[in-house]
């Protein structure tokens, strides 16, 4: 049987990377800095929003909360008084798992974008999908839980090699848990070496100023490489 | 789930090159390092192709081993750490994920013929 080949060679999420370019051209005409905030399901990226938001010196600062259903996070977050949409990705987007370009773009007109310098986007808690889809952010950053245990950057290096920041979260806990943090630090250098990383307690706000200080710098777009 | 989404993508990209026509066939190299399951991505492409030209479709998957290069070596993960230097490697292979053809040619617009199938019919 004779094979009629059709030549594509083209990289199966450059649809969603065309969209993702829209998104930063949105993005960069605002004068916005966009941070897609990323980790596995409780690991503390609301709280450790709520804990770091509020009264970020200067900064104006927009979220944008991925789930896959509720408003439960968006509703904290509005507890802040700064601005706020939710993308459930249950209707209309068939329950994704993660956040895509046009999701990101669906909900960019409800957001007021010439009023921010910042726009937070958390992601749908998942170590492996955000990882494999642009949204037009200039950095990406993961919440890391000590609780999750030291081997998951070894199990999860897709994830923790798309980031550029790695927030050790939930520290707190350390004399508590079987976690070797040496181990998990050595691990993360594995797959990522060199990647900048700052131990902190959404709970307790240890380490806490230094990430605030990150974002400050990021949405100056100061000493943060793109 | 992450094959889910990844097949969803895998199929939009193959209905923009095939034009309507029935695809017999996508040859697909994946990078080692996009951690796809193999059986997994086939089995949702299947499902994710039904009513589409993808339905039946056949998924020739090439998976790109993974390679890493610093200081002049060249290693494989799972350390990403160069061996000379410590820096982190260039990753010189196991990053694709790329749609490279479709085969649209000859098929019948039943999905999965089977060969024997199709023998039977030219002989009668």
């Amino acid at each position: 049987m004779h094979r009629t080949y059709v030549k594509v060679l083209e990289d199966v999420l450059d649809a969603n990377g065309t969209i993702a370019a829209a998104n930063r051209a949105d993005f960069d005409r605002a004068d916005v800095t966009a941070v897609n905030l990323m980790s596995a399901p409780g690991a503390g990226k609301t709280t450790l929003l709520e804990r770091s938001l509020r009264w970020l010196e200067g900064v104006r600062v927009g979220v944008l909360e991925g789930d896959v259903a509720s408003t439960l996070d968006a509703d904290r977050i509005a507890h802040l008084h700064v601005p706020v949409v939710q993308i459930d990705t249950d209707p209309g987007f068939g329950g994704e798992c993660h956040l895509d370009a046009n999701m990101v773009r669906s909900a960019l007109p409800s957001l007021p974008l010439d009023e921010l310098d910042l726009l937070v986007i958390e992601n749908v808690g998942n170590l492996v999908c955000p990882a494999e889809f642009r949204v037009g952010e200039h950095h990406r950053v993961m919440v890391s839980s000590v609780a999750e245990g030291e081997d998951k950057p070894l199990k999860y290096p897709l994830m923790f090699r798309a980031c550029e920041l790695v927030l050790v979260n939930k520290i707190d806990l350390l004399p508590h848990l079987d976690f070797d943090l040496d181990r998990y630090l050595q691990n993360l250098d594995a797959v990522h070496p060199g990647v900048e990383r700052l131990l902190v307690s959404a709970k307790t706000g240890e380490g806490v100023e230094a990430w605030r200080e990150w974002l400050v710098r990021a949405a100056t777009r100061e000493a943060v490489p793109a | 789930m992450h094959e889910l989404s990844l097949a969803s993508a895998i199929v939009d990209t193959v209905e923009r090159h095939a034009e309507g026509r029935p695809v017999r066939a996508i040859s697909l190299r994946v990078g080692a390092l996009r951690q796809v399951v193999p059986e997994s991505l086939e089995f949702y492409v299947e499902i994710v192709g039904r009513d589409t030209v993808c339905e039946g479709a056949r998924l020739e998957l090439e998976v790109v081993p993974a390679l890493l290069a610093c200081c002049g070596v060249e290693w494989e993960p799972p350390s990403f750490r160069c061996p000379r230097c410590g820096g982190g490697g260039k990753v010189v292979a196991g990053d694709e994920f790329m749609v490279e053809s479709i085969d649209v040619g000859g098929r019948s617009t039943e999905p999965n013929r089977p060969k024997e199938d199709a023998a039977c019919i030219a002989r009668t």
